[in-house]
């Protein structure tokens, strides 16, 4: 199994020469696909990016079939990549060509073209295994990935294609957002839209080869669409969404090839796509803006904003009933009778607010006072939950007790400056009743818990 | 309208334009001239054509037959001085991008594509979003923003581009009040200073207030022509097939119209 010590020693490029290659060589190649899977994802073409990477293996057994009976090497790697590139360029054509009629949907003819290249790869291989040659050519490492045995040359070759497309993505970097985001309007202002989209395709097409040999032709998708998808987690900008899909893209090429290396049993292609996935997951929980711990923390947060606003208007409401003043004890027990509360709930609710000093325990048992800072709170819910009745009741024409149920439902996601305008339509329409800190409620709105 | 000597050169005009989806003309010998300038509806039912007399104007639909000038030349000429706002609809609104990014895209056709924006580009850009109420949002994720501040940006990069000629898919489709009043003051902001805006239109109750002229169109030519003369209940009437009593009502209201008053 894997060798911590092995492992680190990849990683910090101490695990000889060819391991060196084999690291930076799947580095370069995660950065390449990273940054181009980052325009493919936003083109909405992901798939057929697959397609192209699946429509690789017949061009690549023929080209090692052609090479055999020409007499040719036929394990020169150009030659076996260059019969991919062609096949693959044959399947996203033959996709367009069947979507163009209009007759087939595009997403059926991708999944038609993936299989019938597959398939076509697979018949042709079986052919290359019965030759005297085959068996031992290697063929079946394009499939799934081996980057142990990658040439100085080929990592060379790698470097170059990331360079290559990281000037071209800074190049071309306004049209390509353009015509990602609007079609119609890039064509409309003139860019040449098909010239672009064929750089784009190219540039996929030349990333789908390239990672037959570090990652295979079934997961070179995964490192186009991963990093690029736990970038847009990350940010809302495309540059620096396009930065980071480089990054991971690069770190998951590095580290799933160091591990590859540290144990040679576990394919290179495989452990880099885990890799991808295992930043994609962290990038999941974690993000700040779409991350899923984020969203349950605000969640949290207006929960607890919420039901503070309830029980404080509830308290505030039970020292009115009670004839007592802002300063007075009320039973926690009668506000959570109003607002149908289990205990529970209670218990969690009233000890959050003591420990954000808006509650204080007063002498006797389940007894509990507002301290000033709650006071002042309290007074401003009740506040906006009466004005709000009052103008639905007397500008709006609502019924007392539907009034109630209607700034129940809107006065904790009321807008400050809708806020703002309801005062001062109260301030004009009754300027007494506006003076007051806080109106009586809307005579038969009931109040709180039907107590009527 | 003006006489012999001066003939005025229409900003757009169509002839004998045909197109047509697969088997299924969506556009008929439609032959048509705008004026020189003005606010300029086209008018019609669902499925009428609408949309793709403004893609195939700008050559994003192939055409079947049929000749198009702009200001009396072919787009390609032009292309500098046409300015398009697609359906809100047409684009993810989940892209990476700020407001200001969005309305950028209509500073690049005049800086140059291959290079980042100057000083004066983007304060050109922020002056757009400024001019359709959006100053404060520059900054903020196109995501995040409502879907009139959304139809707000596409107007404020269209009006980036700085054109004579605008087209305008939809701009008033599920918009709130707010934004409507905005898109109407730009509207009539480009209009006065000489430009044309061609817009699709599909509330025949605002229709007359809005715009001087109008296109009757399904799948052909209705009517076409100054607001007061085109818009009649007959024309409606071939235009949409029946209905009557409710385009009667349209019509009345159009009539007590003050915009209705062709413009100087």
């Amino acid at each position: 199994m894997v060798a911590a010590d092995d492992f680190l020693a990849a990683l910090g490029l101490g695990l000889g020469h060819n391991a060196t290659v084999v690291v930076l060589g799947c580095a370069a190649f995660g950065l390449a696909a990273g940054l181009v899977g980052c325009f493919v994802l936003l083109r909405g073409r992901a798939l057929i990016a697959d397609v192209a990477a699946h429509a690789t293996l017949p061009g690549v057994a023929a080209a090692f079939i052609g090479a055999t009976l020409a007499g040719a090497d036929p394990r020169n790697l150009w030659l076996l990549m260059a019969g991919g590139a062609a096949s693959a360029a044959l399947g996203t054509l033959a996709v367009r060509a069947a979507t163009a009629t209009g007759r087939v949907r595009d997403d059926a003819a991708m999944a038609l073209v993936l299989s019938a290249g597959f398939g076509l790869g697979v018949v042709l291989m079986s052919v290359v295994q019965s030759r005297p040659t085959g068996g031992q050519a290697g063929l079946a490492h394009f499939i799934l990935g081996q980057a142990a045995g990658m040439a100085e040359a080929e990592a060379r070759a790698l470097g170059m294609l990331a360079a290559g497309a990281v000037a071209m993505v800074l190049l071309l970097f306004n049209p390509l957002r353009t015509l990602c985001f609007d079609e119609a309007f890039a064509a409309a202002t003139g860019l040449p839209v098909r010239l672009l989209d064929l750089a784009l395709m190219a540039l996929m097409l030349l990333v789908a080869v390239a990672g037959l040999r570090a990652v295979g032709l079934i997961l070179v998708v995964a490192l186009m669409v991963i990093p690029a998808v736990t970038a847009r987690l990350v940010t809302d900008r495309l540059g620096v969404m396009a930065a980071l899909a480089s990054l991971f893209g690069a770190v998951s090429g590095w580290v799933g090839a160091a591990l590859s290396a540290a144990a040679p049993g576990l394919p290179t292609g495989a452990v880099v796509t885990l890799v991808a996935c295992a930043l994609f997951v962290a990038a999941l929980l974690l993000s700040p803006g779409r991350g899923v711990l984020a969203a349950l923390l605000r969640h949290a947060r207006l929960s607890w904003r919420i039901a503070r606003d309830h029980f404080l208007r509830g308290a505030w409401e039970e020292l009115e009933r009670q004839r007592l003043g802002p300063d007075g004890a009320f039973a926690a027990a009668a506000v959570a009778e109003a607002w149908g509360w289990g205990p529970a709930r209670l218990a969690l609710v009233t000890c959050a607010a003591r420990a954000a000093g808006l509650l204080t325990a007063a002498g006797e048992p389940g007894f509990l006072r507002l301290t000033e800072e709650g006071t002042a709170l309290a007074r401003g819910v009740v506040r906006r939950h009466r004005v709000w009745e009052i103008y639905l009741t007397r500008a709006g024409g609502v019924r007392a007790f539907a009034a109630h149920r209607g700034a129940d439902l809107i006065e904790h996601t009321l807008p400050p400056e809708v806020e703002a305008e309801v005062e001062a339509w109260l301030a004009a329409a009754d300027p007494a009743l506006a003076r007051e800190p806080v109106p009586p409620p809307v005579e038969g709105s009931l109040g709180h818990g039907a107590r009527a | 309208m003006s006489t012999p000597a001066s003939l005025p050169v229409p900003a757009l005009s169509v002839r004998h334009l045909t197109v047509a989806y697969r088997d299924a003309p969506v556009l008929w010998e439609v032959s048509w001239a705008t004026p020189p300038s003005g606010l300029v509806a086209v008018i019609g039912p669902n499925g009428a054509g609408k949309s793709t007399l403004i893609k195939a104007c700008l050559d994003l639909v192939p055409r079947i037959s049929g000749e198009v000038r702009i200001f009396g030349q072919p787009l390609a000429a032009v292309r500098r001085r046409v300015g398009y706002l697609p359906q809100r609809a047409s684009v993810d609104w989940d892209f990476p991008a700020t407001a200001l990014d969005v309305v950028a895209m209509g500073c690049y056709p005049r800086a140059g594509w291959l290079r980042p924006l100057g000083r004066r580009e983007r304060e050109a850009a922020r002056a757009a979003l400024a001019e359709v109420g959006l100053a404060d949002f520059a900054e903020r994720q196109i995501g995040q923003l409502s879907g009139g501040q959304q139809q707000r940006v596409f107007l404020a990069r269209a009006l980036a581009l700085k054109a004579d000629l605008y087209f305008m898919d939809e701009p008033f489709a599920g918009v709130d009040a707010a934004t409507e009043k905005a898109i109407v003051a730009v509207l009539r902001r480009l209009a006065d200073s000489g430009r044309t805006v061609i817009v699709v239109h599909h509330d025949l109750a605002t229709a007359p207030h809005y715009f001087d002229h109008v296109l009757l169109l399904n799948l052909r030519a209705i009517a076409s022509g100054p607001m007061r003369q085109a818009f009649t209940p007959e024309n409606l009437a071939l235009a949409y097939g029946g209905r009557l009593s409710l385009l009667d009502q349209a019509v009345a209201a159009a009539a007590g119209a003050p915009g209705a008053a062709p413009r100087a």
